[in-house]
C-alpha cells in the first residue's frame, strides 16, 4: 500500500515551492505591471480584438508594426493559426478596422477583425470586484456545506477547514501559474478565467469530498484506532476512482485545449491546470492535513523544520 | 425480487420513452419542436453584436424612470426592426439604480449603422400628408418660429383609459407650446390623417397597419385617440412618455456622461462562430471517443453500460437545451463538455464501489446494489458543491452582463443535475436488468480478476 500520509512532508514541500513561486510572481507582476495578474479587457477596460492574418505573420513583426503605429502599450497574444488577440486602449470598431487594414498593408497579409470587444474601465473595476466577491462567497458556501455534510463527525469544522485550505491552495497555485504566464508570455486574464477558477473549485472539492466521505465511513466502521492509517487506507481505496475521474475529465479538456480553437484556449488552460493541481491536492494534501490537525503535529507542515521524535 | 424486477421494467420503459422523445426533438437540430425553434446559438457562435448602453436619466424624476425605460426599449426595438435585423433582443437591466440597455443583434453586417440607429434620440414626430401624398412634418408657428409637433410637447400624464363601451382610449394633454401648435395643425387637418413617425418610419400597430388617426376635432389642451387596440394604446403611451424627454444613450464615466459610446461592445464575425462550432465539435468528438474507449477497456461490461447511459445523457441534455430553450454559447459548449467528463464521475464512483464489493466476495446482484447505495453520499455531496459554484457564477455573470459566464454556469448546472439522474437511474436500471437476467455472470466481465473467496469475518 502506498503511504501517502507518511510522505506528507514531501507533498507539503512541493506545495510550498509552488506557492512560493506563485507569491514571487504576483509580487514581481505587481511591481512591473501594477497588478498581481495581467488584466484583460474585462477587468482593465479598453478594446480587445482578434485579428486573423492570412498568410500568418510573426508576433514580433506585429509588435513592431503596432509600435510604429503608436500602439506600443498594446498586449499581443498569439492565438495560433495566424490569429492574434490584441488588447489596447479604447478604440472604436471603425478605428479597429482601420488599424487592421494598415497592419495588413504593412505586413503583406490579408487581415480580418474576427472578434471586436470594448469595455469601459469603470465597468472593468466593478467586474473585478464582483469576481473576488464571487470567489470568497463560493468558498464560504462550500465550507458551510462540508461542515454540514460532516456534521455527525466529531469536529466537523475541522473537516470543512481542511477541505477549504486544500481548495485555496489549489486556487492560489493556479493564480500563481497564470501570473507567471502573464509575465512570461503576456497572457491576460478575463472573466472566463474566474469562471475557470470557480469550476475547478467545484471540481477539486468534489474529489476532496469523495476521499473525506471514505474516511468518514472507515472511521465509523472502526477500521483502525490510528487515524493516520484510516486516512491513508481511505486515500488508497479511493485512488482508482480519483485517478479515473481525473483522467476521463482530462481527456475531454485536453481535446478542447488542443483542438477547441483560439477563443476558449486560455479558459480551457485554466481548467487543465486546475484539474491537475486539484487531483494532486485532494490526494496528497487534504487527507494528510487532516492527520496533521488531528495530531497537532504542526511542525510537519514546515518540511524544513526538524522532525520531532 | 419480482417487485424489484417489475419496477426495473417500468423504469426501463420510462427511460426508453424519455430517450425516444429526446431523440425525436433533437433530430434534426434546426427543426421546430413544440413551438420551439431550433437550437439557439449565442452571438459568439452565430456571429453578431452585443451592445450595452446606459441611459442619461439625470433629467428624469426617479419615480418615472422604470416606465420611461420601457418606452426607450420600445423605441430601440422599433428602430432595429426597421433595419431588417432578424430576432434582435433588447433588455433593460436595472442595477443599483442604474439602467443598462442590453442589445443583441444576431448576424449583423454593419455594426456602425446599427449603433447610429440605436443612438438616435427618442423623440416621435407628427406628420401630415402633402398634396403629392408624401408624409411631411406637421408644423405650426409659435412666437414667429416654425416648429414641428413632436412628443416633446406632451405633458407627462399620457395614459390609457376606457370609454363607456369598454374600448381603450389614449388620453393626452399638451403643454403650452404644444397646445398652440396642436390648435393650428388640427384646425388645418380636420377630417384628415395625422401619422406618428419615429425617425423615418411610421408607427405601426400590432397587426401591421400604420397608426394615423383621423383628426375629428380641433384639439387645444387635451385630446384622445380612439380605435386603438389595448396593446397598441399601451405601447403608444410608453413611447409618447419616453419621447417627452431626450434620453441620450451612452455611458457614465466617473460621473460624466459620454453620449453614444457603449459601455460594452462585442462583435463576432459569423466565420469565427462557424470555426468555433466546428472546432468544438471536433474536440468534443475526440474527447468523447477517448473517454468511451477508456471506460470500455477499464470497466468492461459496466463500462459499456456507462457508455450507453452517457449517450442517453447527451441526447436528453441537447433536448433540454432545445426545449427550454438555452442559448448555446462557446463557453456553454465548454460547460457541456466538462459536464460530460463529470457525468462519467458518478459512474466511476459506482463501478469502483461495485468492484470492491465483488472482490469482497459478494454476489453480483448484491454487489451492484451495494455499489449504488454506498456511492450515493459521495455523488450527492460532490455535486452539491458544484451546484454552489454554478449558482455563484450565475450571479457573477449577471452583475456584469457578460453572457459568456452565465452560459457556462447554466449549462454546467443542468449538465451536473442530469448526470446524477442518468448515473443513478439509467445506469442502475441497465445493470439490474443484465444482472437479473443472468446473461453475464463472470466477474471478469465486470473488471474484477481475483475474487476473495474467504469472506471478511469481521
Amino acid at each position: 500500500m502506498i503511504d501517502f500520509v507518511g510522505q506528507k512532508r514531501w507533498f507539503f514541500l512541493i506545495s510550498w515551492i509552488l506557492v512560493i513561486i506563485g507569491i514571487a510572481s504576483l509580487i514581481i507582476s505587481q511591481i512591473q505591471l501594477g497588478t498581481p495578474l495581467r488584466l484583460g479587457t474585462d477587468f482593465a477596460g479598453g478594446t480587445s480584438m482578434t485579428l486573423q492574418f492570412s498568410p500568418a505573420v510573426e508576433q514580433s513583426q506585429l509588435r513592431e508594426e503596432m509600435a510604429k503605429l503608436g500602439y506600443s502599450e498594446a498586449t499581443i497574444q498569439n492565438a495560433g493559426e495566424g490569429s492574434f488577440i490584441i488588447h489596447t486602449q479604447e478604440i472604436t470598431s471603425d478605428e479597429a478596422q482601420a488599424l487592421a487594414e494598415e497592419l495588413g498593408a504593412e505586413l503583406n497579409s490579408q487581415v480580418e477583425v474576427i472578434d471586436y470587444y470594448l469595455a469601459s474601465a469603470t465597468v472593468g473595476a466593478a467586474t473585478a470586484r464582483s469576481a473576488v466577491i464571487a470567489l470568497i462567497v463560493a468558498s464560504i458556501a462550500m465550507l458551510f456545506y462540508i461542515v454540514w455534510a460532516f456534521r455527525r463527525m466529531p469536529k466537523p469544522f475541522r473537516w470543512g477547514s481542511c477541505a477549504v485550505i486544500a481548495l485555496v491552495h489549489d486556487v492560489f497555485i493556479t493564480v500563481g501559474i497564470f501570473s507567471l504566464l502573464g509575465l512570461l508570455t503576456g497572457l491576460e486574464i478575463d472573466a472566463l478565467f474566474i469562471t475557470g477558477l470557480l469550476t475547478i473549485v467545484g471540481y477539486s472539492i468534489n474529489n476532496i469530498v469523495v476521499i473525506f466521505d471514505r474516511i468518514r465511513e472507515n472511521k465509523a466502521r472502526g477500521l483502525s484506532s490510528d487515524f493516520a492509517i484510516t486516512v491513508n487506507s481511505s486515500i488508497v481505496e479511493t485512488l482508482g476512482r480519483c485517478l479515473n475521474t481525473s483522467l476521463t475529465t482530462l481527456f475531454v479538456i485536453l481535446a478542447l485545449f488542443l483542438f477547441g480553437g483560439a477563443t476558449i484556449h486560455y479558459f480551457v488552460l485554466v481548467l487543465l491546470v486546475g484539474v491537475l493541481i486539484g487531483t494532486y491536492d485532494s490526494i496528497c494534501v487534504a487527507g494528510p492535513l487532516l492527520v496533521v490537525w488531528e495530531r497537532g503535529d504542526w511542525s510537519s507542515l514546515l518540511p524544513w523544520a526538524k522532525t520531532r521524535v | 425480487m419480482t417487485r424489484l424486477r417489475r419496477r426495473t421494467v417500468y423504469l426501463l420503459i420510462f427511460i426508453l420513452v424519455l430517450f425516444g422523445f429526446a431523440l425525436w426533438s433533437v433530430v434534426p437540430l434546426d427543426r421546430n419542436v413544440l413551438g420551439r425553434e431550433g437550437l439557439r446559438l449565442g452571438l459568439d457562435l452565430a456571429g453578431g453584436s452585443y451592445l450595452v448602453y446606459q441611459g442619461n436619466l439625470s433629467d428624469v424624476e426617479p419615480g418615472n424612470r422604470d416606465e420611461l425605460m420601457d418606452g426607450v426599449k420600445g423605441v430601440i426595438e422599433r428602430r432595429i426592426n426597421a433595419l431588417g435585423i432578424t430576432e434582435p433582443i433588447v433588455e433593460i437591466q436595472k442595477r443599483e439604480g442604474e439602467y443598462n440597455i442590453v442589445i443583441q443583434l444576431p448576424g449583423i453586417a454593419d455594426i456602425e449603422k446599427a449603433k447610429e440607429m440605436v443612438g438616435l434620440f427618442t423623440i416621435l414626430e407628427f406628420r401630415e400628408q402633402d398634396a403629392a401624398g408624401n408624409w411631411t412634418p406637421a408644423t405650426g408657428t409659435v412666437n414667429n418660429e416654425t416648429l414641428t409637433l413632436t412628443s416633446r410637447y406632451f405633458k407627462e400624464n399620457t395614459d390609457v383609459a376606457v370609454d363607456q363601451y369598454g374600448k381603450p382610449l389614449l388620453v393626452f394633454e399638451w403643454d403650452e407650446t404644444g397646445a398652440q401648435l396642436s390648435k393650428q395643425i388640427t384646425t388645418r387637418l380636420l377630417g384628415k390623417q395625422l401619422a406618428i413617425y419615429l425617425g423615418d418610419e411610421p408607427l405601426q400597430g400590432e397587426d401591421g397597419h400604420v397608426i394615423a388617426p383621423v383628426v375629428q376635432a380641433v384639439i387645444e389642451d387635451k385630446g384622445q385617440i380612439e380605435g386603438l387596440s389595448l396593446a397598441d394604446a399601451t405601447e403608444l403611451k410608453d413611447l409618447l412618455n419616453a419621447g417627452r424627454i431626450d434620453i441620450p444613450l451612452g455611458r457614465w464615466v466617473n460621473g460624466e456622461f459620454e453620449s453614444s459610446i457603449p459601455l460594452y461592445e462585442r462583435t463576432v464575425t459569423a466565420t469565427l462562430g462557424q470555426d468555433s462550432i466546428q472546432k468544438s465539435i471536433m474536440a468534443a468528438g475526440i474527447g468523447i471517443v477517448l473517454l468511451l474507449i477508456f471506460m470500455l477497456v477499464y470497466y468492461r461490461l459496466p463500462g459499456l453500460v456507462a457508455c450507453l447511459s452517457l449517450g442517453i445523457y447527451g441526447v436528453v441534455l441537447l433536448a433540454i437545451f432545445k426545449l427550454v430553450p438555452v442559448t448555446l454559447t462557446l463557453s456553454g459548449l465548454a460547460g457541456f463538455i466538462v459536464s460530460l467528463g463529470m457525468a462519467v464521475d458518478a459512474n466511476v464512483l459506482i463501478f469502483e464501489r461495485t468492484k470492491e464489493e465483488l472482490r469482497g466476495g459478494r454476489s453480483l446482484g448484491a454487489a451492484v446494489e451495494a455499489g449504488f447505495s454506498r456511492a450515493w453520499t459521495a455523488i450527492r455531496d460532490s455535486n452539491i458543491t458544484t451546484f454552489i459554484a454554478c449558482i455563484v457564477l450565475f450571479w457573477l455573470g449577471g452583475t456584469m452582463g457578460a453572457f459568456m459566464v452565465r452560459g457556462f454556469a447554466l449549462i454546467l448546472f443542468i449538465g451536473v443535475a442530469l448526470s446524477m439522474f442518468t448515473a443513478i437511474t439509467v445506469t442502475r436500471t441497465f445493470l439490474r436488468l443484465i444482472v437479473g437476467s443472468q446473461v453475464v455472470t463472470n466477474p471478469a466481465a465486470y473488471g474484477v480478476t481475483s475474487v476473495q473467496t474467504v469472506r471478511n469475518t469481521k
